[in-house]
């Protein structure tokens, strides 16, 4: 087991490398000479466009600038935005706000996706099963701009239960919203996996054999059913948290969430390699790190599997 | 040129918050005057692009906030007339150069004095650093120790006379010098600002009516003002303070104006330009704004050379282009067709001054004679294509535009969206663009001569459009040089005539400010530069 | 797998690795030929209503992609126009001159209304189809090649080769696609089309097929016939080609059905974003949807109706992914 986390936990290493190099590839592939675009319609002189290449070393080849941008974040300094400003700082702002979002987000598929699911499996084939089931497909039948402004509409602006858009300082009331929809977008997963491992618990001779001591099924389905039936979910919650911390750009966007992924699209559209670079790096180590994780949970949850060396 | 939020900010999708602040405060900021009001007006805005460094400012963000920091020579009134400022005069007798005096005791919200060299050392500092965004307004404008610049380090013909005078030289003789001293890049910097610049624009120390408030500037959050109680100029607070919040969309902050959560929104979302009048009832504004909206062709385009060729096609796509009915029913009214190289509210605008202006009218007969003629000089092949920014809620107008074209002369046209900006304008920049673009010139300083000067003139910096004509280039010099107001209008009106011949590009429409106000706010106005004059609102 | 067939369970010499109902794929049939998985399957689908539904709609869309000209003569792209400003456009509409086109409401010949380009929504509809359909079609098939060849690679050979793509696998899938879209779109500005935008959805797609494909592989690795195909001399790739692979592709099928959904929903989104199909050229329900936001408000038509066929095209393909999932899967069946 600490095998197991020891090596994988190397194998972060040269993933780091390899994301902090495959995204600065692509970013130097986009083409478009970011210095232009700080003149809006204006033309700036060759002059100017010469001395703010260099400034952001965009006058040097390819190789160089890789690793120029790689001494300083091996220094912990993500480096600096085209504006100015500190990654780290913008980090640190908006980091928090996703993580946040992605909590509450789960949170709701946890208590909604699995009651129903389990309502649904207690009861496969009646009405609640079967409605429950279309309603989730429909949500994820449609992309998510449209469910989330549908939302936004039916629910911020005519029945006003929730701000349109996230206030000062995101509180968790404004961050709802913005988490049903997310938690919209797995939800069908969530049912299904739920209804199918109550099902099949359901079938366990231990169930059985609870309910042939005389339990109630107020106690049989809480402790024997459900408890039995997280195991596929939780796993699949801990993967969704993953994707979500990673940030929901349209969603974000949409209810002016301050979050990262709309941080990294205003980056995207500035062409700020040093931003741009950093940002998905660290999204894809907490990515890997949360895989470790969800690895190590299925051990936990299911004892069947073991750890090779 | 300023960056318009709308150009740079992503269109659909970007970043923001928005700190919390109550809507009054009791800092009352030392307000002299009986009438000034103690709330805090809350003003939506988006995070600036770069350090609030004058020099380096040049988007409608960075700007406003400056603008209210600090006090140029001069500053301008809502209808683009300007006053002085921090000046006490500007003088010339030949219009080269000129003498500025400046107002006895004045001070930067650090108590240091603000005097001649306050402004002779910021625009020393600015213009010889070609890292700054601005510093072509000094190469452009002000004539160079020695002549012109020779990209290094040559200094500005600047001298300073005593404590609150000093002399500018002019690269040429120019009579409207005054108007441009109120942009941004003109402002004076305290002492401070060159031990450590990177902090400076982090913490602005300024010489305006407001300055820095204790939360200072949370980035991604907002940015805080209190009134600046050393400042004794003519625009003193009329507020207890403003409050700039950040929002990522315009759909965001206009939520929040109707909820009165913000108390100013400079720009309403394109969806709500049909119902925000309704929404907001006598707090919508609506009026004409200095914003130029054109597309341009570059002359390597095949057939759109300045020859016969080239001008047939140039004027038939411009009388294909239906612009009153694109602007009532696209913009919903909110922006008005074009009837000169200007705009309205631009000192001198008279389209009856103007000869050729007809080229703008709609006219499907005369757009396809024009064609056909073109095509008799060389046939047509291909598709006519309009390039544009993705993420600049430009897409409706330009496929509004290209139909137009498409019905009237039969023709392939279609809108062609460039990802992201940087990708258009270097392209553009490059003339490898094989497409026409949309260009767009929002107003530095009330004065035709910016526009004018800055895309017409032969080699100018954002002729886009390699445009070339000695007899434009002539009347336009004649008109900078002209002493009197009235004769330099006329000689940029008569100017137009050869921009209309040869179209190098093809205007389109003037924008609008389209804003609206809490129900919190009073005395809420809208300069000719589309910016709410914050220090005149009420509040509480 | 009904229980009245004899099964006859090949010995295992090592331990099982499913002990629940997943073991009965390895389990060998001595009396009925016909019978296997697939064939299962099928015998399982036909008596599905969900199943019938589903191939039905598909079945239509596609008939709609490849004969768009069956359903409307209204060109989805040409003669848009504003408003009605002459005679002839006055008769050609029916309207009186001086109305709005723009956002207008159905009339005769135009039973869906009108963009706010004063496009015909149902012929943009129509025409829009074979866009969001191919766009689908392509991802899925570029998205399960690869994922098919990594996993497999993956899976099979184990060790580094296991681990470098796993871990290649864990940086593209963390990468977000509104990075890799922008990225390909630009690269290609100037012949944006179709495999284009395929390629910017699906290029960064394929880790979750693979990691699926390399845990089927897994388990199909230690079963005995592979063990046995090895045994008498097959190479390596040989045996995966002919014995692993088939027997591990069932979870890529059902993972496809939703992934071509979501293709399909993808595209649309990345219109929204601004970086998609240039909305001139090609005729796309996500580009009319994206362009159609503006008209929330005033013309919410305009955005519902191609929203509408975007989702019974997506839920068409979800419900037959459930259908066939349920069929394919003998665990799933076996506890309905």
């Amino acid at each position: 087991m600490i095998w197991y986390i020891v090596r994988r936990l190397l194998q972060g290493i040269p993933v780091f490398f390899g994301s902090t190099f495959i995204i600065f590839t692509m970013v130097f592939a986009m083409p478009g000479n970011p210095v232009l675009r700080m003149f809006g319609d204006r033309t700036p002189s060759p002059q100017q466009i010469a001395a703010l290449e260099e400034k952001f070393h965009l006058d040097q080849p390819f190789l160089s600038r890789y690793f120029l941008y790689l001494g300083d974040v091996l220094q912990g300094d993500l480096g600096t935005t085209y504006a100015g400003q500190s990654v780290n700082e913008i980090l640190a702002r908006t980091f928090p706000t996703t993580l946040r979002l992605a909590l509450l987000a789960v949170l709701i598929q946890l208590i909604i996706g699995v009651l129903a699911g389990l309502i649904s499996g207690l009861r496969k084939g009646g009405i609640f099963d079967n409605a429950t089931l279309l309603i989730t497909l429909v949500i994820i039948s449609m992309p998510v701009f449209v469910f989330a402004f549908v939302a936004q509409w039916i629910f911020g602006i005519n029945l006003g239960w929730f701000r349109p858009t996230v206030g000062a300082g995101a509180p968790w009331s404004d961050l709802i919203l913005p988490a049903i929809v997310l938690a919209g977008l797995n939800m069908a997963y969530v049912v299904r996996l739920t209804r199918a491992s109550v099902i099949e618990t359901n079938q366990n001779d231990f169930v059985r054999m609870a309910y042939g001591k005389g339990l109630s099924r107020g106690r049989v389905i809480p402790v024997h059913v459900l408890r039995n039936s997280m195991i596929p979910v939780t796993t699949n919650l801990a993967a969704d948290f993953g994707i979500l911390i990673v940030g929901a750009t349209v969603t974000e966007g949409i209810f002016n969430v301050p979050g990262v992924g709309n941080e990294l699209f205003k980056a995207i559209n500035r062409h700020d390699t040093p931003e741009i670079v950093s940002i998905v790096t660290i999204l894809v180590i907490v990515y890997v790190l949360v895989n470790i994780a969800i690895d190590l949970l299925y051990g936990v949850l299911d004892p069947r599997i073991r750890y090779v060396k | 040129m300023r960056i318009s939020r709308i150009a740079a900010a992503a269109g659909g999708v970007a970043v923001a918050a928005a700190l919390v602040l109550s809507g009054c405060s009791s800092d009352n900021g030392g307000n002299g005057g009986g009438s000034a009001s103690s709330g805090v007006v809350n003003v939506a805005w988006s995070e600036p692009e770069n350090p609030l460094i004058p020099a380096n400012t040049n988007e409608v963000n960075g700007g406003q906030v400056l603008n209210n920091m600090f006090a140029g020579l001069v500053y301008y009134k809502a209808d683009g007339s300007w006053d002085y400022d921090a000046a006490e005069s500007i003088e010339s007798e030949d219009y080269k150069t000129w003498t500025v005096k400046l107002k006895a005791d004045q001070k930067f919200s650090d108590g240091t004095p603000v005097n001649a060299e306050s402004f002779v050392n910021a625009w020393q500092w600015a213009a010889a650093d070609p890292e700054l965004l601005n510093q072509w307004w000094f190469i452009d404008a002000i004539a160079f120790e020695g002549g012109t610049y020779d990209g290094g380090e040559n200094t500005l013909a600047l001298e300073v006379i005593d404590e609150t005078t000093f002399t500018v030289e002019l690269a040429e003789p120019r009579a409207d010098f005054p108007v441009a001293l109120g942009y941004t890049v003109f402002f004076p910097l305290p002492e401070v600002f060159f031990e450590d610049p990177e902090a400076f624009g982090e913490a602005p120390i300024g010489n305006g009516p407001y300055k820095l408030g204790e939360d200072g500037w949370v980035h991604g959050e907002s940015l805080h003002l209190v009134p600046n109680e050393t400042y004794n100029g003519p625009r003193k607070a009329q507020n207890g303070g403003l409050n700039f919040k950040v929002y990522a969309t315009l759909d965001a902050a206009y939520a929040d104006l109707l909820s009165d959560n913000v108390d100013i929104v400079d720009s309403v979302p394109t969806s709500a330009l049909a119902t925000f009048k309704d929404d907001l009832g006598d707090r919508a504004v609506e009026q004409a704004s200095a914003v130029f909206q054109s597309f341009t062709i570059q002359p390597t385009l095949e057939g759109f050379a300045y020859d016969e060729e080239g001008k047939l096609r140039r004027a038939a796509i411009s009388h294909a282009i239906n612009r009153a009915e694109i602007t009532e029913v696209i913009f919903q009214g909110t922006r008005t067709p074009a009837e000169d190289f200007t705009s309205p509210v631009i000192a001198g605008f008279d389209p009856e001054a103007v000869e050729g202006s007809e080229v703008m009218e709609f006219d499907p007969e005369k757009a396809k004679e024009l064609w056909a003629q073109a095509d008799a000089i060389r046939p047509w092949s291909g598709t006519f294509q309009l390039a544009y920014n993705a993420d600049g809620g430009h897409q409706e107008w330009v496929d509004a535009t290209v139909n137009s074209i498409k019905n009237v002369l039969g023709i392939d046209a279609v809108g062609l969206p460039y990802p992201d900006f940087a990708g258009l304008r270097t392209e553009v920049n490059d003339r490898t663009i094989k497409s026409a673009f949309r260009t767009g010139w929002q107003f530095d300083f009330p004065s035709a001569a910016n526009i004018l000067g800055a895309l017409y003139v032969t080699g100018s910096g954002s002729n886009d459009a390699d445009y070339s004509n000695p007899e434009f280039d002539k009347l336009f010099r004649a008109g900078l040089a002209a002493i009197d107001q009235d004769e330099q209008s006329d000689l940029f009106n008569q100017s137009q005539k050869y921009l209309f011949e040869d179209l190098p590009a093809i205007p389109l429409w003037y924008g609008s400010v389209t804003a609206g106000y809490s129900t919190l706010v009073d005395n809420v106005e809208f300069g000719w530069d589309s910016w709410p004059i914050l220090h005149e609102i009420t509040k509480g | 797998m009904s229980s009245k067939n004899p099964v006859r369970t090949a010995p295992h010499f090592v331990a099982e690795v499913d002990e629940g109902g997943l073991g009965a794929v390895d389990a060998v049939r001595v009396s009925d030929r016909k019978s296997n998985l697939w064939l299962d399957a099928w015998r399982d689908l036909r008596s599905r209503w969900m199943f019938w539904v589903s191939a039905v709609v598909i079945a239509f869309i596609v008939f709609v992609a490849f004969f768009p000209g069956v359903f409307t003569d209204v060109p989805p792209n040409s003669n848009c126009i504003l408003s009605i400003q002459n005679e002839q456009q006055a008769e050609e509409f029916g309207l009186p001159i001086g109305t709005r086109v723009s956002d207008h409401g159905p009339i005769p010949g135009h039973p869906l209304g009108f963009t706010k380009q004063g496009c015909d929504v149902f012929s943009r509809i129509v025409h829009g189809t074979s866009t969001s359909l191919s766009v689908g079609v392509i991802v899925t098939v570029l998205v399960a090649f690869m994922g098919i060849v990594i996993g497999a690679f993956a899976g099979y050979f184990g060790g580094w080769i296991d681990s470098l793509l796993m871990r290649l696998g864990d940086i593209f899938f963390a990468i977000p696609y509104i990075l890799a879209a922008v990225v390909i779109m630009s690269m290609f500005l100037h012949d944006r089309n179709i495999w284009v935008i395929s390629l910017a959805i699906g290029f960064f797609s394929w880790p979750s097929t693979a990691r699926i494909l390399r845990s089927e592989v897994l388990r199909v690795r230690n079963l005995d016939y592979v063990m046995a195909s090895e045994a008498i001399g097959l190479s390596k790739v040989r045996t995966m080609f002919t014995h692993v692979l088939p027997n591990s592709i069932a979870p890529v099928i059902i993972i496809s059905t939703v992934g071509l959904a979501g293709a399909i929903t993808a595209e649309a989104t990345l219109s929204f974003l601004g970086v998609g199909l240039p909305n001139n050229l090609f005729m796309s329900w996500g580009n009319d949807i994206s362009a159609a936001q503006t008209s929330l408000r005033t013309a919410p038509f305009t955005l519902i109706y191609p929203s509408i066929a975007l989702s019974i095209t997506v839920l068409a393909f979800i419900m037959l992914g459930e259908t066939v999932r349920d069929a394919l899967d003998p665990k799933a069946r076996a506890t309905r």
